[in-house]
This record gives structure tokens, C-alpha cells and sequence, in this order.
């Protein structure tokens, strides 16, 4: 570090890049801070990307600070690409030509869409869904799509699906698997969805493998072909079969450095990163989907983490450890996400493995209307809760984040589950189904202190 | 289902331009013995003969009446004005009362048939294109093309609404006398509800009523599924037909004040007024009960609810104003400001209109107990300033004609005195609300987004902020708008309500102050 102002330079103004900045910002006053990006001008939130196609939203709503906010708060933002990077000199060189410097680099250059060497994804007329940028392309596309088949059972394609039914645009969606996203979500969760699916009007091909995808003369789709040989028309293709690192302009930067006789920044599948989200060079650090931590962080955590919270808490943590005089070393709490596929929301607290792990066991209930369920998993033996899936009950996160840091046994979560539902009032709750569900199952019986009416009048939960 | 929708467009459309086509129809002819049945007996003499000109003329068009009226009213109170003959001027207003007595045509003699044709057919137009609103679609939230709809996003159509609105507002508090076939039109029901002939409030009333009644009904379609919008949404569709529509005409009836019992001061700014007092002091019990009800309502109701409910209480469950905007609003809630500026502007006004109102009212109420010696012209001037102002001006013309321009909260979020009332309570003593779900936040906007008042939801959600603001009306849409299931309104214990610390959850690493 200089003797002067530090200056610290962050690429990328998604959520891990721009929590960094913000709480860098809160701690230190003095230091200099400039976001690049070359997707867009503001922060905006990539997971409202779907509302601007359907309607509910537009681009403007989806930031979450007004404008001023960032020059009020003195972090700089410059929009371009970054093409090259010089750690020696520490400096780098933007698209436009422009060079600058800094004391600190962060690398917060989130993900790009997958795409497996699928003959014709090239086409015009095939894409995924990541950026402002492919939003805008879809939306050019759109026009002239009477059909759009969406490849890829994950959340990215449902959400692309329902983006394509709320303009009555019939679609396709090809899913590998035997369900719906069911790498993740065990079986009654998976086949839930898949029924909710089809009640949309989405025409959901389960086992079906994208082969290659057909072009006309312009070099626009005409249609796909399925590994079964089946071909079905259409003028777009959704390619949300996940997301990996962005990184390769780091790779191609690596080459020339290399070719220079440089040291490089060391890459796997992402930009590897120790708990202190420290690259192996010197000043330079990456947060958020494109780190790769170097060791496990737990059993059940990834060593790419690719979702809105964990960049968050990426953000968090290095703010944190460049503010201060004893950095930290990521320690992510119990696991959470979330999602909402078309209707039904889904909420996940904890370990919930698709398949039931040894020593383990769950109890699943669903509403008959088949609309709401949850799975609750404990270990066999203590009956401790490890984790939670919800489908269409929302449950509240301090909740279940205390009982499963501190392994409430089944009779502790189901007595109190009333004080976790987070449903809107005069909403029902099925926490005595669960209950009744739990009891039938196990032959335990559970006790539940009733509120009394005055309670009950004033709305208290307690 | 798209046919009968498209129908029920059409059938609207004919009602509605039945209804703006209804004040020009007919002829108007003004008879000595109409004067005399229509004015006090102190002007009785004076407009007689001021009038003589016009009696046995017939008008084609209530433009030429009016104008001819107004020309002889006018001239002879001008005329009295310059010889400083001020006791003798007529400061009454008698071009509704005489103009509506003069109409004569087709809408006097048929009202049922025009009521049929304008209104009657808007309700049955907008029921059709209601009723099948996504019939066989999944509950859940229908946003869809929002921002695609020229009447919701501030397009052609949604100006044309407004200026529509704004037009409807100022014709009918400031030249209410070109209403007077629709007022004529309402008359039978008005005779059958409080026996006595309608005045251009009744008709507004009643189209208020209807349109609370239809839009709710909307309502129930776009939110099936959701108990609390569902069961909020019939609470003010029953406080709005029978306390503000109902009771107050069947009062009338029973020779009480038209009193509305859900009104609060300083909503109801009239409440403390001398003809308010005397009408209640001299109505018996039921009087008096109007009386110390009101005053209840004020010093004990409000804080009380609002402390156990948030102001939601009254303002998305009982309210009329209220329960226009999330009824017929609801369309235009997206359209309201989240600016910080706005919020800023907000303060200044809404709290300004507050102080105005205990203002005017304690100097009212001075006054009354003083004899009317020290300040009764003052009080009458401040009093017709409010009136103007605020009552037609911001609640009216701005606060419903804005709707498809600024949402469909205008006047409560910047206007209202005692939303700013409630509001004070809600923000520094209350058990109401909306919790923030943990860490589970994606800032994806619907939430601000869909907040009628203005309020940045996101901006508290997103760093796990509970939202405990005093315009908050707790109309419910955030958080059924909310992806994530992040947001709940509840009522609950005052320890943690307002939380400095995040609850983001999930990092155990460090604990940032956000």
C-alpha cells in the first residue's frame, strides 16, 4: 500500500461487488473506490430480470439505490470492459484504451451461461438469461417467436418459461432429468413442480436431451432436435443449463502475462481464493460467483458459490478484512436460498439433500391441493433438525436458523412450529398437519401451547 | 371469456359516454313559482323579481340557462357591491338548486331509463370484463404487463383517465349546476333512501359507492387466493356502502345529520364547525352520541387501534378515501414516487396540512365558546380556505383525479391529517410492523415498486431492516408482491420492533451495522 490515498478498484457492480464497495465505504472514509462495469451504468438486481419481460417492472425499479447514492457515498463508476490486467505494475486497461491503477483489485465478475458444444447454439435466436444484454436480446427476439423451447431444468428455465407464458408465447422445456431441478430438490418436492408446471400451460418434456439445434437460410433457429430424434419447431432457444465462472478474459490476460514472462492469477474453474478471498497475487482478491475457494468450507457447501446471498456475504466479509486489523476468515452460518417457481415459492434452510443420506431420515407433507409442502430432515437417532424445504409456506429464517444451528430435536421444532410461519395473517397454516403427519408417522405425540384469544385478537405471536 | 371481456369494454364505454352526454341533454325553463319553491324566504322577494326576465324562456341547453342566470344573479349582486349595500348581497349559491328545478326533457321525466343507460350499464360493463378476470389461472400474482398497459404506465390512456377524472372533480365541486340531469337521474333513489331529493353529493356518493363496489369486486378476482387482500378488501366495500352511503341517507330519513360514523377529525374537518355542533346538540341521544362517539373515535380509538394494529386499522380497512384507492386505484399503485425527495416533500406537506387542520380547528372551537365575537369572519375565511384547498383542491381534484398520474395514494400519503395523525402514533407507538424475512431479500424492486405510499420497501428488506414507517398504510401488496416470502405484516412485541442491527442472517463471519 502507498503512503497516499488507497485506491481500490473493483470489477463488476453485482451484489458481491457492490456490497463490498458500500461497506468498505461505511468503515473507511479515505480510501478511494471505483466499480467498473461493462453491463450496466447501475447496480441493478439480476434476479428481477424476468419482472422487466413480464411487465411488473421496469429497468429503473430493479436498482436498488437511487443515483445519487453512489456519488453521495463517493464510490466511482466507470462502465467498460476491462481487457487487460498488469499485476506487476498494478494497473489495468480498459476497452476503451483508458489505463489506471490501484492498490487493491477486487475481481467480482459474477457468471456467464453454460453452453456445451451443441451443434447450432451459435444461431441467432439461441441464448441464456444472465445479463441486461441477453434480457435485451431476448426481448428483440421476441417478435418473432411462436415457439421458444427452453433447455435445462434448473431455476433459470423455469423462470425463462414463465417469462415466455406471460406473453402467451407457447413453450417447450427440455429437462434432462427424471423432474424438475431434481439434483436439488428431492422427489415429491421435484414432481410438485413438475405438475405445477403443466398447470401453466408449459409444455414440460421430462428425460429429453437437447441433440442439436436446426437453422434456416439467415442463420436463425428453425427448431431442435431431441436425443430421442424427435424435432420440434421453433424460432428461440433458451440455454439454462447453469452458470460458470466469468473468467475468460482473465484466461486470455493469463496468456499474454504468461507470454511476458509474468506471474499469472492462479484459475481452476474459478479465481481460486483462500477463506480470506485472497488470490495467490498480492492485492488482488475475488468475491462472489466467480471465486473458487481452494479448500471445502463444510461438508455441504460448494466451493463455487453462485447465489445472490452468498455474494452478499462475500461482499461482507472482505469489506470487512480490508478495513480491518484482523481479517477474517469466511464463515458462511446455515445454508439458505430461495426461489419461486411460476406460483409457488420455495424456501430452503439447512442441509435437504435430493435422497435421503445414511442416518438420516425426513417427513414430508403435502397439502392436498398439492400446492403447499415441507420437508423436514433430522438425524435419525436424536431427531435433530438438519434442514427444511418449503414449497408455498413461507417460514420464517431466524426460525429455523437457530434451530438447526443449535440441533432442535423434532419435538422442539414441531411444538414451536406455529412461531415459524411467516404466512401473511388470515392466511392458514399447516402446522398442525405437519404436527399430526410428524406423530402418525413416528407415534410420537407433540404438545402445542395453545395462544390464548386475546393473544390470538392482537395478532401477537407469542 | 375475451369476448365477454372485450363486450364488457364496449358496454362500459357506452355507459360512461351515456353518462358525460346525460348533463347536455334536455331544455331548462324557470317558472316564478320554481323560485319561490327553491330559495329562502329572506331572498324570496329579491330573486323574483331579479329573475323575471327568464320565467316562461326556454333554454336548449343548460350552457345558455346558466349563463343567462348567472348574468342576472350576477349583475344584481355586482351592483349591490358597489353601492357597499353588502347586507343585501345574496352570498348564497342558487345555480344548482334553480338550474336543477328548471330541467325539463327526457331525463326528468324518465330518470330510471338514463340511470340504465349510464351507470347502470358502466356497472354492468366493467362486471363483465371483471367477473371472468383469470378464470382458470393459478392464484398467484397477476402483474403481467403492467408496464406494457397505456392506462397503468402513464401512457395516452392513463392521461385521458386522469384528465377525465380531474375534469369530473372540478365540474362537480365548483359548477356543479351543469350536473344537474345526473343529479336528477339519482333523484327516485334518493327519495327512497333518505326521502328527500338528491343533491350532487348524493350522486357522487353513490358513484363512489359503485365504484368501491365493482373495483372490489376486481379486487377479489386479482387477488383470489390471498385472504388478507380478500378479506381487507370486503371490509372496506361494507364501511363504504353502509357508513358512508347507507346510514347517513337512512339518517336523514329519521331527520338526524347526515352523519358518517367512520369519519374521524381531522379527516373530517367539519367535525368541530358550528353547524356540525348544533346538529348534533340538537338531534337528542342519537345527537350526542354522534358527538362523544366522534371525540371517542379521536382521543381514544385512534391511539388504541393504532397501537395494537398500525394504522392499516383504519386506513385499508375502514376509510373511504382509502378504500377508493385500493379499489378503483389499485390499477395505479405502481405509479407512485419512491424517490427520497418525494418522501422529503411528504413530511413537509402532510404534517403541514395536519397543523393547518388543528389550527383552523382550534381557533373554531375558540370561537364558539367566545361568542363568535373575536374571530368570526377569520374563522369563516380559514374555514372556506381549508375547504377549498384541501377538501376539493388536494382530496378531490388532486388526491382522485391524480391516480392514473401520481397512484392512487396521493392525497393520503401527502394530504391526509389524519393519516398524518395515525402516523405519529404508528411510528413511535405501535406493535405493527412489516418483519423482514432474515437474509432471504434479493432487491429484486416489486415490492417498492407495488407500495402505493411511496415507501422504498427494498431499501429496508435488503439490509434486513424491519419497516416501521408512519405512512405505512399496511395495504398487504408488498408482501404478497414479494418472490422470496421476505415480508410479513404482524403485530408484536415493541422490543426488536425497530432494529439498528441487520438481521441479515447467514454470514457468521462478522456482524456488519448495515
Amino acid at each position: 500500500m502507498n503512503n497516499t490515498v488507497r485506491k481500490i478498484v473493483i470489477i463488476g457492480n453485482g451484489i458481491s461487488g457492490v456490497t463490498c464497495a458500500r461497506h468498505v465505504r461505511k468503515r473507511d472514509s479515505s480510501s478511494e473506490i471505483l466499480i467498473i462495469s461493462g453491463e450496466s451504468d447501475h447496480f441493478f438486481s439480476r434476479t428481477a430480470l424476468m419482472y422487466i419481460y413480464m411487465g411488473h417492472m421496469k429497468y429503473e425499479h430493479t436498482k436498488p439505490y437511487e443515483d445519487w447514492f453512489w456519488e453521495k457515498n463517493r464510490i466511482a463508476l466507470i462502465r467498460g470492459w476491462v481487457t487487460g490486467l498488469d499485476y506487476a505494475a498494478k494497473a489495468l486497461t480498459l476497452a476503451s484504451g483508458e489505463q489506471m491503477a490501484y492498490d487493491t483489485l477486487i475481481l467480482a465478475t459474477g457468471s456467464t451461461p453454460n453452453a456445451f458444444g451443441w451443434p447450432g447454439q451459435e444461431l441467432k435466436g439461441v441464448q441464456g438469461l444472465y445479463s441486461l444484454q441477453d434480457l435485451e436480446q431476448m426481448e428483440e427476439t421476441t417478435p418473432r417467436i411462436q415457439r421458444a423451447v427452453v433447455v435445462g431444468g434448473g431455476l433459470i428455465g423455469i423462470e425463462m418459461a414463465e417469462m415466455f407464458r406471460s406473453r402467451d408465447i407457447p413453450v417447450t422445456f427440455l429437462v434432462r432429468e427424471r423432474n424438475f431441478w431434481d439434483a436439488v430438490l428431492p422427489t415429491e418436492e421435484a414432481k410438485l413442480i413438475n405438475r405445477h408446471i403443466l398447470e401453466h400451460h408449459i409444455d414440460l418434456r421430462l428425460e429429453t436431451e437437447l441433440k442439436e439445434i436446426l437453422a434456416d437460410e439467415t442463420g436463425s433457429v428453425l427448431g431442435v432436435v431431441t436425443k430421442a430424434g424427435e424435432e420440434i419447431a421453433c424460432q428461440f432457444v433458451g440455454l439454462t443449463v447453469g452458470v460458470r465462472p466469468n473468467i475468460d478474459f482473465l484466461k486470455s490476460n493469463n496468456e499474454q502475462l504468461s507470454k511476458q514472462g509474468q506471474s499469472t492469477l492462479e484459475l481452476n474453474r474459478g479465481i481460486l481464493v483462500s477463506g480470506f478471498f485472497e488470490t495467490n497475487i498480492a492485492d488482488v482478491y475475488a468475491i462472489g460467483d466467480c471465486a473458487e475457494f481452494r479448500e471445502s468450507l463444510a461438508p455441504d457447501r460448494k466451493n463455487i458459490e453462485q447465489v445472490w446471498y452468498t455474494g452478499r456475504m462475500h461482499g461482507e466479509t472482505l469489506a470487512y478484512n480490508l478495513t480491518s486489523s484482523t481479517p477474517a476468515s469466511y464463515k458462511p452460518g446455515v445454508w439458505f436460498n430461495s426461489a419461486k417457481f411460476l406460483d409457488i415459492e420455495y424456501q430452503t434452510y439447512g442441509h435437504v439433500p435430493p435422497f435421503p443420506l445414511e442416518g438420516s431420515d425426513s417427513i414430508y407433507w403435502e397439502d392436498p391441493n398439492g400446492k403447499v409442502a415441507i420437508r423436514l430432515v433430522y438425524e435419525k437417532e436424536s431427531t435433530k433438525l438438519l434442514g427444511v424445504n418449503a414449497l408455498g409456506w413461507r417460514l420464517r429464517h431466524a426460525f429455523f436458523d437457530t434451530a438447526i444451528a443449535e440441533g432442535w430435536t423434532m419435538e422442539a421444532v414441531l411444538s414451536n412450529l406455529h412461531k415459524a410461519n411467516f404466512n401473511p395473517e388470515f392466511f392458514d397454516s399447516p402446522t398442525k398437519a405437519v404436527i399430526a403427519a410428524y406423530s402418525q408417522k413416528t407415534g410420537v405425540a407433540i404438545s402445542r401451547k395453545k395462544t390464548s384469544f386475546f393473544h390470538r385478537i392482537i395478532g401477537s405471536r407469542s | 371469456m375475451r369476448k365477454i371481456q372485450v363486450l364488457g369494454i364496449v358496454v362500459f364505454l357506452i355507459g360512461l359516454i351515456a353518462f358525460s352526454l346525460i348533463p347536455f341533454i334536455g331544455y331548462y325553463q324557470l317558472e316564478e313559482s320554481t323560485v319561490r319553491a327553491n330559495v329562502k324566504d329572506i331572498h324570496e322577494e329579491q330573486l323574483v323579481s331579479v329573475l323575471s326576465p327568464m320565467y316562461g324562456q326556454r333554454y336548449s341547453s343548460n350552457f345558455r340557462f346558466i349563463a343567462d342566470f348567472n348574468d342576472h344573479f350576477n349583475s344584481y349582486n355586482d351592483a349591490l357591491k358597489e353601492n357597499q349595500e353588502w347586507d343585501n348581497v345574496i352570498w348564497d349559491d342558487y345555480g344548482f338548486v334553480l338550474t336543477k328545478a328548471a330541467s325539463m326533457g327526457p331525463v326528468t321525466e324518465h330518470p330510471y331509463l338514463f340511470l340504465l343507460l349510464s351507470i347502470a350499464l358502466a356497472v354492468a360493463g366493467g362486471l363483465l370484463y371483471i367477473l371472468p378476470m383469470h378464470r382458470k389461472e393459478p392464484n398467484g400474482i397477476k402483474h403481467d404487463g403492467i408496464y406494457f398497459s397505456s392506462m397503468k404506465s402513464r401512457g395516452l390512456i392513463g392521461i385521458i383517465t386522469g384528465t377525465y377524472l380531474i375534469l369530473f372533480y372540478i365540474v362537480l365541486y365548483w359548477f356543479p349546476e351543469y350536473l344537474t340531469n345526473l343529479v336528477l337521474m339519482v333523484d327516485p333513489l334518493s327519495m327512497a333512501l333518505s326521502g328527500n331529493p338528491a343533491s350532487q353529493w348524493f350522486l357522487y356518493g353513490f358513484i363512489y359507492t359503485l365504484a368501491i363496489v365493482v373495483m372490489g369486486i376486481r379486487m377479489f378476482r386479482k387477488y383470489k387466493g390471498n385472504a388478507y387482500q380478500t378479506i381487507r378488501t370486503a371490509s372496506v366495500m361494507f364501511f363504504q356502502l353502509a357508513f358512508a352511503f347507507l346510514i347517513p341517507e337512512i339518517l336523514v330519513l329519521f331527520n338526524m345529520p347526515w352523519h358518517d360514523f367512520k369519519n374521524i377529525w381531522p379527516l373530517d374537518y367539519s367535525f368541530f364547525f358550528e353547524y356540525r355542533i348544533d346538529g348534533m346538540v340538537s338531534s337528542g341521544a342519537l345527537g350526542m352520541f354522534m358527538l362523544v362517539w366522534g371525540i371517542l373515535l379521536i382521543v381514544v380509538g385512534v391511539p388504541l387501534f393504532t397501537y395494537f394494529y398500525g394504522k392499516r386499522w383504519y386506513c385499508s380497512w375502514v376509510c373511504g378515501c382509502g378504500g377508493l384507492a385500493e379499489t378503483l386505484g389499485d390499477p395505479y399503485r405502481q405509479l407512485s414516487d419512491k424517490s427520497l425527495k418525494a418522501w422529503k416533500v411528504e413530511r413537509y406537506l402532510v404534517h403541514g396540512v395536519l397543523v393547518f387542520a388543528v389550527v383552523m380547528t382550534v381557533m373554531t372551537i375558540a370561537n364558539y365558546f367566545t361568542g363568535f365575537g373575536l374571530l368570526g369572519n377569520a374563522t369563516n375565511q380559514v374555514h372556506s380556505i381549508y375547504g377549498f384547498m384541501i377538501g376539493s383542491m388536494f382530496a378531490g381534484v388532486i388526491g382522485t383525479g391524480f391516480y392514473p398520474l401520481m397512484g392512487n395514494r396521493v392525497w393520503c400519503r401527502f394530504g391526509c391529517p389524519l393519516a398524518a395523525y395515525l402516523g405519529i402514533v404508528q411510528r413511535f407507538k405501535s406493535r405493527f410492523r412489516i418483519t423482514t424475512n432474515g437474509g432471504q431479500c434479493i432487491s429484486c424492486g416489486n415490492c417498492s415498486t407495488y407500495c402505493e405510499m411511496g415507501i422504498d420497501v427494498r431499501w429496508y428488506a435488503q439490509r434486513g431492516q424491519n419497516i416501521v414507517r408512519a405512512s405505512c398504510v399496511g395495504c398487504g401488496v408488498c408482501s404478497a408482491v414479494c418472490p422470496r416470502g421476505v415480508l410479513k405484516l404482524e403485530n408484536g412485541e415493541e422490543t426488536g420492533r425497530v432494529n439498528e442491527f441487520p438481521i441479515i442472517i447467514g454470514n457468521n463471519t462478522v456482524t456488519l451495522k448495515n
